[in-house]
Parts: C-alpha cells; structure tokens; sequence
C-alpha cells in the first residue's frame, strides 16, 4: 500500500552542546494518520517535534513537513501546520470568539469564513453560552478542548499536539479524542505526544522514544505481538526500563 | 498589512481589558506631578538656625534680625555660650549656627572689621550648604548697609556689583526646570516598562510559542507590540503637558509640533529598548530588575537632578550613551527657550540612531527559532 508522506525524518539530530536530546531519528508519518509519539520524560519527544514544526534548527538529518524543509522552509512549513503545546496557550484575557477571530486571522482567513466556522465551531463544542466569556474562565477540559479546535481551526495539513491531555480527566480526554478522530477522518494528519498508553492504542501508529533514538514503530497490535504484550502499558514498561536518563 | 491590524486589533483589546495598565498610566503622571517637585525642592526654607550672642549690642541685634527677617532661617535659640549651641547642633535641632564675638559692635566701628563665626550642620549636605551661602549673602549685606549708614565715605568692599539675570527661567523658578524633567521620566517608564513586561508576559504564559509556529513575520509581531505602547505613552505625554499646565501653569514656549515630533521619535527608541530587554528575560520578575536597573542609571545620569557637565568624565561617557540625557535636553530646550527644530538637530541625530540600532538588535534577538 502506497500512501502519500506528510512528514519525513532522515537521521534526524538535535545536540545540545555535548548532550544529544534527539539522535538520528527516521520515521515516515502517512497522510490522514493519527501518529503516536510515545516517550519517557526526557526522552526527546519534544524537540523532536520542535524540530518539525519549525521552532528549532536541527543539528544534523533531514526532514520535510508538508513537502517544505525544516532548514530553508520553515515559513512554509508554518503555514500548513497547526500547533498545541504541552503549556495551554491561547490567550485567556480573550473570549472564545476572539481567540478564534485573532487565530485564523493570522493564518489568513477571511472574516467571513472566521465568522461562519467560529459558530459552526461553537455549536459543535456546545459552547454558545460561553463564547463571549474570556477564556480563564472555562475550565481546563473545555479548554484543551479549545486549544484543538483553535490548532485546526485554519485547516493545517499536519496538526502537531504535544501532550494535549495532560491534567485532564478520562471523560474529557475520552471527547479530546473523538475531536481528534474528527480531524483525521477530515485528511489532516494527526501527530501526538503521549505518555497515557491507553491512548496510544487510539493511535494507527506508535513510536516509542527511548534516549533520544526510536526504539519501536510500529502499529499497536504489531508492537503488543512483536513484545509479547498484552498492553501498550507493558510494549513501554519493557522498552523504557532501560532508559539511561530521565527527566 | 492585515496581519499586523489583527495583532492589533488583538493587543488593545488585552489592554483596555488589564485594568491595571489603565490605572498605571492615569494615576502614575498625577502622582509624579504632584508629588516629585515637592519632594525634589531645591528652595531651602525654615533652616534651623541657632545665635550665640556675645555682644549683646544693637548691632548684633539688628544682624539678627536682618537673618530671620529674610525668611529662610527660623532662629531656634538665641543663647550664650557656645556649648549650648553646639549641643542644639548635635541634636539635630539646629542647621546652622551663628556666633557673633564680644565688643563686635565696638571693633566694627572703630575698627571697620569684626568676625562672626558660622558653622553647619553638614549631615545634609544640600541643606548645609544652601544656609551658609544664605547667611553669608545676607551678613555681606549687613555688612554693606552699616558701613554706608555710619560710615560715609568709606570705602565699600564691594567695588563691583555683580547683577544677575536669570534668563529662560526669570524667576529661577526650579519647578520650570523639574517638570520637563519629569515629563521625560514619565514617558521613558511608561514605554520602556510597558513594553518589556508585555512581550516577556506571552513568553511566561506560553503564547509567544502559538505565535511562533504561525505564519507571522517577526517584523510583524513586534510593531504589533510597539505601536499600541508607542500610541499609549503619546497619550501620558498629553495628559503631562496639561497637568503642567494647570498644576503649574507651565505654558510651554516652543512649538508642540516640534516637541511632539521629537518625543515620537524618542519613543521607538525607548520602546525598542524595553523590546530588546524582554528578548532577555524569559519572566516579568527579571525583565522588571531589569528594567529597573537601567531606569535607575537613566534617571541619575540622565541631568535630571544634576548637570551632566559636573560630572567625572567617564560618567559623562555613560550619560551620553543615555537617552533620556537628550529628552530632558529637548523638552527643557522647547519649554522653557522655545527652540526649534534646527537647534535640536544634534539630539534628533542620536536618538535617531539610537532606535535604529535598538530596533534591529530586538528584532535580530527575538528568534523564532532556536
């Protein structure tokens, strides 16, 4: 099976000094798949994905995001992606409205399609009620819920979430999910960072981070075959034992 | 261009909803107006003033007399020996003391001279020196009332009458010469401080990533930053000129256009100043020490208080580096000599560099990238 590649590491390296936080690291992510990028603290996830998404030249490798280089392109690269960091990051002295209005304005759109999508978007969440209300007043699940919602707003073709459910309860990470599902059956490529190992059994492909080099890739029934695993739980708990450094 | 009115439209949203920016910038000028000059008083009343009289004669009653009467000196004892007066002294109840010598009525006339001793309290050193040269010129006058009085035909001391004329300031009024000085202050803390505080404040909560991984020019994103702060010191700035006004009635007696023009282009300055300090500081609480620490030297260094020219040399070099150095000079320069254009082209020339130069540091220091 052929599929088109969004995202493309080739030896993929980012050093610190004498410290390497990602050590050659290759992987191909699909169109329209939700991939899961598991690791420990520490691990390299996050610069990883810092790297792809333009934040942070890497040292040595290559790789394509949405077809655009991670050294020359960048810019490029920002244009077709959407972003949610581990820190919630929309701005909570703005409403709901104006989070969206100020977000897919600087992506482009017009005012027309912001106004048509953001109620669209509101109605979809339920939050009618609240759309008018800044945003430090909801709470953090209908936050995180947002901060998604705000990160596909403009239509990217690569959403990158790292660890968009942290601190929130099965409930709502239940719901984050079927937002996410949403966004993948609509062609965007979903690329996730995790340490929940339920949720990586949500995810079509899994790869787990161990000291800054991928250690498994695979879908999560292979990996569970492939480790004698009945969970993803225990596919991790055998891989990240022999992790050398943490936090 | 669209983008940049969305950054816009977006950041004075988040200033007209942050009550305390509001508040800082209404109430911060009306204290400092009313409260600085006070406090920053270079007239020197009530000096605290004790006389040991030895003489008890009518010539040294009228010297007294001709002291307390001039208004700057409250005579707080008038005792008889030294000791007492000098105990006064040490108990911080008297500035100044005055001792007048036995038979100085008697040696004056017939001696055509006689010494008095004078002697401050030189822990405030200001208020110290104020009241002797005070006393000083006041005992000189005495001194040419009497040998005019009793003695005519003798010869004066003074052979030449030195006239002053205070020019720009007539009344040597320190208020006109403080006010604009404050006015720079003012504008200088409300930018600076504004602008470092917001940008650091996106970088501590997180949104500065959002923005980072978007399509956004970081040329964009920092004249989003600069503009509103820019449009809001400018209103500070007003809101000083017409408290000047009325609290002081200080009428500025150069064009406003000038002054204006001036402060505008002061202003990239200043604000690319405190854009620069908050590409180094990753929360608020560095970026206010900081910001703190230079406004300190700017202020001190800058001729507020005192002339730049008495300064050491390498101070000098500092306070040239300084650029609210060339604010205070301007605005002092319109207020109060009503100088135009063409006379502020040496400052204009280096606060003019100094934004560029401040700009493109910021702009080159903010990374989008690591």
């Amino acid at each position: 099976m052929q599929e088109e590649v969004v995202i493309k590491a080739e030896k993929l390296t980012k050093r610190f000094g004498a410290f390497t936080a990602t050590n050659e690291v290759t992987f191909e992510v699909h169109k329209g798949e939700i991939f899961g990028f598991l690791g420990a603290n520490g691990a390299g996830k996050t610069t990883a994905m810092r790297m792809l998404c333009g934040l942070s030249i890497p040292s040595a490798g290559n790789a394509t995001v949405a077809g655009f280089d991670v050294y020359k392109e960048t810019e490029q690269i920002k244009k077709n992606i959407g972003y949610m960091s581990q820190k919630f990051s929309l701005y909570e002295d703005l409403t709901i409205e104006e989070n969206l209005a100020f977000f897919g304005g600087i992506y482009g759109m017009s005012d027309s399609e912001i106004k048509t999508k953001s109620k669209q978007l509101i109605e979809q969440l339920g939050l009618q009620k609240e759309a008018k209300k800044l945003v430090q007043e909801l709470p953090l699940g209908w936050k995180q819920k947002l901060a998604f919602s705000v990160a596909v707003f403009h239509r990217p073709k690569i959403v990158f979430l790292d660890e968009p459910t942290g601190g929130v309860d099965p409930v709502t990470r239940r719901q984050f999910w079927d937002l996410i599902y949403d966004a993948s059956d609509s062609g965007i490529t979903v690329f996730v960072t995790t340490h929940y190992m339920d949720e990586a059994e949500y995810c079509n492909r899994v790869s787990i981070m161990v000291d800054g080099v991928i250690a498994a890739l695979d879908t999560p029934h292979n990996l569970k075959q492939q480790f004698k695993a009945n969970s993803m739980d225990e596919v991790f708990y055998q891989l990240a034992r022999g992790a050398k450094r943490s936090e | 261009m669209r983008t940049l009115i969305i950054l816009l439209r977006k950041e004075f949203r988040q200033i007209f909803r942050n009550s305390a920016i509001l508040r800082i910038a209404t109430i911060m000028p009306i204290m400092q107006f009313l409260i600085l000059p006070l406090a920053a008083n270079y007239e020197f009343k009530n000096i605290n003033l004790v006389v040991v009289d030895h003489d008890h004669s009518s010539f040294s009653r009228q010297m007294i007399s001709k002291v307390v009467g001039s208004g700057y000196f409250r005579l707080v004892d008038y005792v008889g020996s030294y000791d007492e007066a000098y105990e006064l002294i040490e108990t911080d109840k008297a500035d100044v003391l005055l001792e007048i010598p036995v038979n100085f009525e008697r040696d004056l006339v017939r001696e055509g001279g006689q010494k008095v001793f004078l002697a401050v309290n030189a822990i405030n050193g200001t208020k110290a020196n104020l009241g002797g040269s005070y006393l000083n010129r006041i005992i000189r006058d005495f001194n040419k009332d009497i040998l005019l009085d009793f003695m005519p035909g003798a010869k004066t001391e003074a052979g030449i009458d030195v006239e002053t004329s205070n020019w720009f300031n007539p009344k040597n009024n320190y208020k006109l010469f403080l006010i604009p000085g404050i006015l720079a202050i003012l504008v200088t803390m409300i930018g600076g401080f504004l602008t470092a505080l917001n940008i650091v404040r996106e970088k501590e909560v997180g949104t500065i990533e959002q923005i980072n991984v978007s399509p956004i020019h970081k040329g964009q994103f920092i004249l989003g930053k600069l503009i509103p702060f820019w449009i809001l010191a400018i209103i500070v700035f007003t809101n000083g000129l017409i408290l000047g006004y009325f609290i002081y009635d200080i009428v500025p007696q150069g064009n406003l256009l000038v002054l204006y023009f001036f402060v505008s282009i002061y202003l990239f300055a200043i604000l690319g100043f405190g854009l620069l300090i908050s590409t180094f500081c990753e929360t608020q609480q560095q970026a206010m020490f900081f910001m703190f620490f230079f406004m300190m030297v700017f202020v001190l260094m800058s001729g507020l208080f005192t002339p730049i020219e008495s300064m050491p040399e390498w101070a000098q070099t500092i306070a040239h580096f300084n650029p609210v150095t060339y604010l205070i000079q301007v605005i002092r320069m319109v207020m109060l000599k009503a100088s135009t254009l063409s006379d502020m082209w040496p400052q204009l020339r280096v606060i003019a560099s100094m934004a560029v130069v401040l700009n493109a540091w910021a702009v080159w220091n903010y990374r989008k990238k690591s």
